[in-house]
């Protein structure tokens, strides 16, 4: 963490620094700014600037072993379930310093939700369950509003349809690409402001990550989404701005369709190009 | 050379017909002494387990009958509290072990509970005679049953770090990108998900006591009457079966066979 003056005076520089050159700067859901992250010895990130404009999909790319599900993991401090993780660097949500002493990581991650790799439905409980998990665990109680709540959440992760009939069926009933839009309407169900994904497709198969891909599009209406993909195809498709990580640093960060045919960066334009990675 | 490729495939069927013997030789070998140990009970034990012996006070000696009612109530009462003491410890503690504490605090407090799982139950029952049985000047249920738990507490305390462990990561962190608070997350994911695992280590773990005979010697002490007090000695099975089987009558013999065959 940066001390304290250090935070302050960022924050305070923040509005002059965005660029004002005719176009209206896009509305921001996270400031990243000079974000470095250690597992013990070892620099995952080094020192990333990075904004994440709201209600549009921003996808992180690069080899594996680049940070980017690092990175992915601070912006709701999932990282810091890994034993000796350090990081210095603020993050800021809607303005809202997220690593303040008093921030709670519970409540940080309440409003950020996140979808894994591995679709994760819990074994021990029925679709229906699974949905409404997090209201119930965090204390909600009335039948009528959870059930309302665990309609509207399957219906936009587009899952309502299939399952409808068999709410009661444990969750790990469903196939590979279900259980990943039940685990996103899990996500949608507590109503984060952000949705976090870490290569939510790359179980899947074509037909399945298609699903995926067209309600990614559908949820950026409402939710801002930063995603994690290993497939630039898939970057391609879905994304609004990309950001290429090599080595734990960020390469280049731009408009999907710059980084994909004009890229700035040589090392960018050799990755996306298929040259390494 | 077809000859010889004929001849290689009777070779091998030859050792493949060996391999299988002997495998199931060994097998036939690991069960036989349980066998054994069954057929004993049944032959020596079968005529007095009845109705009786479920339902009735020990008799003296000479007297027909009798059964061991006492004993068998006793030893539920005996398993009751050291399941009191040794499942909510237990598995609390494999609940921190798994989820909580230092790599380094947790190699040593693993040590400790494996040499714990190693010391002889005879042990315990001398500690809990020299801690509580003399302090409160006689032999009890309560100690009996403090012996029992004490000797449980590290067999659970293993049996449900391993099972928590096996838990993937991927429930944990799902739970907590809810915003589900750390102990809730352990509480409702990780402990429902591996609850069959610890609920069998819990049973496992009240076998093994429930057949432990040395630790009660010297704090439930046994008792040929009905227990009315749990701060009086009190019978178990294992217990009544060792008195009446080192006893010279030949009736009580008769009544240890069948105690032994109803542990079981």
């Amino acid at each position: 963490m940066t001390t304290p003056e250090r935070g302050v005076m960022e924050r305070v520089e923040q509005p002059t620094e965005t660029p004002s050159n005719g176009e209206p700067a896009p509305a921001l859901t996270f400031q990243a700014k000079n974000v470095s992250i250690w597992y013990g010895e070892k620099r995952a990130i080094d020192n990333v600037t990075l904004d994440v404009a709201s209600k549009a999909v921003t996808a992180i790319i690069g080899p594996s072993g680049c940070g980017k599900s690092t990175f992915l993991r601070a912006l709701n401090r999932m990282h810091e379930l890994t034993p000796k993780t350090r990081m210095e660097g603020t993050v800021l949500l809607h303005g809202e310093d997220l690593y303040s002493g008093t921030v709670d990581p519970a409540i940080v991650r309440r409003r950020v939700g996140m979808i894994f790799q591995k679709s994760n439905p819990f074994p021990t409980m029925t679709i229906g369950e699974n949905v409404i998990v997090g209201l119930r665990l965090n204390g909600v109680r009335n039948q009528k509003f959870l059930n309302e709540r665990l309609e509207k959440s399957l219906r936009m992760a587009a899952l309502w349809d299939e399952v409808k009939d068999d709410l009661h069926k444990p969750g790990t009933s469903l196939s590979g690409g279900q259980q990943q839009r039940l685990c996103i309407a899990r996500a949608l169900a507590v109503e984060p402001e952000v949705i976090l994904m870490d290569e939510p497709c790359s179980a899947l198969d074509p037909i399945a990550t298609a699903k995926i891909e067209e309600l990614i599009y559908e949820l950026k209406a409402r939710y801002t989404i930063v995603t994690v993909t290993h497939n630039m195809q898939q970057a391609g498709r879905i994304s609004d701005y990309t950001a290429f990580f090599y080595l734990g640093r960020l390469i280049e960060f731009g408009p999907t369709t710059k980084i994909f045919t004009n890229p700035t960066e040589k090392q960018t334009e050799d990755y996306i190009t298929g040259r390494f990675g | 050379m077809h000859l010889e490729r004929a001849h290689h495939h009777t070779w091998r069927k030859i050792k493949s017909a060996l391999a299988s013997g002997i495998a199931f030789a060994s097998a036939l070998l690991v069960i036989a002494p349980m066998g054994l140990v069954f057929f004993y009970l049944v032959v020596n034990g079968a005529s007095s387990v009845n109705w009786d012996f479920f339902t009735k006070l020990p008799a003296p000696v000479g007297a027909v009958g009798g059964g061991m009612a006492n004993a068998i109530v006793g030893s539920l009462e005996l398993l009751a509290l050291a399941g009191a003491i040794g499942i909510p410890i237990g598995v609390l503690g494999g609940v921190y072990l798994a989820e909580y504490g230092s790599a380094r605090l947790n190699s040593v407090l693993r040590f400790l509970a494996d040499v714990l799982n190693g010391v002889p139950s005879i042990t315990w029952g001398v500690v809990v005679y020299g801690l509580v049985v003399l302090r409160f000047k006689g032999f009890s249920a309560y100690a009996g049953g403090l012996a029992l738990g004490l000797i449980m507490i590290p067999l659970i305390l293993r049996t449900t770090e391993e099972i928590i462990l096996l838990v993937p990561n991927g429930y944990r962190e799902a739970a907590l990108a809810l915003g589900v608070s750390r102990w809730k997350t352990i509480v409702h994911i990780v402990l429902k998900t591996a609850s069959k695992g610890i609920i069998t280590g819990i049973l496992l773990a009240l076998a093994r006591v429930g057949g432990e005979t040395a630790p009660l010697l010297f704090t439930a002490f046994g008792n040929h009457f009905w227990n009315h007090s749990l701060s009086q000695p009190i019978a178990a099975l294992p217990l009544q079966v060792f008195t009446y089987a080192i006893s010279p009558y030949d009736d009580w013999h008769r009544q240890a066979w069948a105690g032994a065959l109803v542990r079981i």
